[in-house]
């Protein structure tokens, strides 16, 4: 098959705008909620926006829980956006405590309240390299953001975030008033992002083009 | 403060047109909505707004098609206003390629639209689109693009919307708006002074220091314009490309394509243009050289690393 990705529709959020940010990359995507396909793609995007107990209900109702948490199994690239990178994690605690996929250890979390500062964040932030860890050469080498400029900025909209509980996990960090929070995620074949890839520009259709045609050295 | 600023054109679309008037009155059409997206992505905007200025008289939603073709080229977010009036128009829209959606009529004809919606689709797309008319230090909502006044006040009203689970407030002073006098600082620090959520001036900007004055006395979260770009970056075009005598409505009404007046002989001329014409870059440049964090102009450059 042609296809390169597929984006998992289990009915939420604006899955049209990914997919046509791939297609401005070159990748040709389709969008399935068919387990059988799902299985059979060579790369899965977990999408999504809104509240993370929506989003785990609307998966579960889709039948979709385990399909996920098995192509992540098979070593095949994972990359789950926004809400779909917080279902990644064990469990959050936006409206009381809710199991998540499971396949990263850690929890979600709310964005700290501090002074003026404005949640939901919208707007574009830039991303670092964990423990400021910049000495030369692309300390996201073998990443999905291979080739991304440190401190590249990227649009986020979003309220809680994910807290990986292995640091070496962390591979990007964003700053938002008192809070320094993971933007990137990865453990083995499954990275997530907390930023809308699809939605930054540049250098978000490039990370997707990493994703798409592991463009990762 | 370490987080950018948004600048944000706001583009003012009648059928497949640009346009632009003064206080949301007298639209001129300027040129074709798609091609002032594609500059202002290119030029380093960080969001743009689409309202459909006529959907919201005539209950038509014929934005459909502009906002798809603008998503298959534009990879910043796109917020679109006017006429939405349900949870099916809210879908429609998302499906075409909007980001967020911004509600003012409807909403305050029926303020459980607005958490309806944040329900179904989440606060981050709903953005409650505020417009207020300034008399005697009050600030009275105004809907339907400037047509109607309602007994509300906008400083009350935004307030609730927040309650109400929007993520966002779209706030225009129809007063300003289009004239190029500098944002209504006031109206702006009422509001994003105290609610929780951010807050995109609009209405009033001329000038470079308009933009430095709505973050830094107006507390602004993003700051939204359009005769200031859309002058700066028109370019002479055929009139008669802005014409649509084949087009027709359901009901069967030929399209009101726009006064196309301005575009075809200079009616009124630059001169009756009551902004400066600015750049982003420019804008941008301005902002960074007040303190004001701003997104570097190009998505790959980084002058905000």
């Amino acid at each position: 098959m042609d296809e390169r990705v597929a984006i998992v529709d289990y009915g939420v959020g604006n899955i049209f705008n990914i997919q046509r940010a791939f297609d401005s990359a070159g990748a040709k995507t389709f969008i399935t909620g068919d387990r059988k396909k799902i299985l059979e793609a060579p790369r899965l995007l977990l999408p999504g926006v809104g509240a993370f107990e929506a989003g785990m209900r609307h998966l579960d109702e889709s039948g979709l829980t385990d399909v996920v948490r098995e192509f992540a199994r098979t070593g095949k690239p994972v990359l789950g956006i926004c809400l779909g990178m917080q279902l990644l994690m064990t469990r959050s605690h936006e409206n009381g405590v809710r199991e998540g996929l499971g396949l990263i250890g850690g929890e979600v979390l709310p964005l700290k309240i501090t002074g003026s500062l404005k949640v939901p964040q919208i707007g574009w932030n830039s991303l670092r390299a964990p423990n400021g860890a910049n000495g030369g050469g692309d300390p996201w080498r073998g990443t999905l953001l291979s080739g991304i400029d440190v401190s590249s900025e990227m649009y986020f909209i979003h309220s809680y975030y994910a807290a990986p509980e292995v640091p070496s996990e962390r591979v990007a960090m964003t700053e938002y008033g008192d809070n320094l929070f993971c933007s990137v995620v990865k453990k083995g074949n499954i990275t997530g992002c907390q930023f809308h890839p699809e939605r930054s520009s540049e250098w978000g259709l490039k990370l997707l083009k990493n994703f798409a045609f592991d463009e990762v050295n | 403060m370490n987080r950018p600023v948004r600048v944000i054109p706001r583009l003012d679309i009648k059928g497949p047109n640009l346009v632009k008037g003064i206080q949301l009155e007298g639209n001129r059409v300027l040129g074709v909505a798609e091609q002032f997206s594609d500059i202002y992505y290119a030029e380093g905007a960080d969001e743009l707004i689409y309202q459909d200025v006529v959907a919201s008289l005539y209950m038509r939603n014929s934005l459909l098609d502009v906002v798809q073709r603008t998503a298959k080229q534009i990879f910043i977010p796109l917020t679109v206003a006017g006429g939405i009036r349900s949870i099916d128009d809210i879908r429609a829209l998302l499906r075409a390629g909007a980001d967020k959606v911004a509600i003012n009529t409807a909403a305050v004809e029926n303020p459980k639209l607005l958490s309806e919606a944040a329900k179904v689709f989440g606060s981050q797309c709903i953005v409650a689109s505020i417009e207020a008319y300034g008399h005697n230090g009050k600030y009275q909502v105004w809907v339907d693009y400037g047509r109607q006044v309602v007994d509300m006040d906008a400083i009350e009203w935004a307030k609730r919307v927040v309650d109400l689970g929007v993520g966002e407030i779209l706030l225009t002073s129809i007063d300003r708006e289009g004239t190029g006098r500098g944002y209504d600082l006031n109206l702006i620090e009422k509001v994003a002074a105290h609610v929780s959520v951010p807050v995109i001036a609009c209405g009033g900007a001329g000038r470079e220091e308009d933009f430095i004055k709505a973050v830094k006395q107006g507390a602004a979260d993003a700051v939204s314009a359009a005769s200031v770009f859309h002058y700066n970056y028109m370019k002479p075009v055929s009139a008669h490309t802005m014409t649509f005598n084949d087009a027709r409505l359901r009901m069967g009404e030929p399209i009101d394509s726009g006064n196309i007046e301005f575009l075809k002989d200079g009616y009124g001329g630059f001169k009756d243009i009551m902004t400066d014409r600015l750049s982003i870059p420019a804008v941008k440049q301005a902002m960074r050289n007040a303190g004001i964090a701003v997104r570097g102009t190009r998505g790959m450059d980084h002058q905000n690393g």
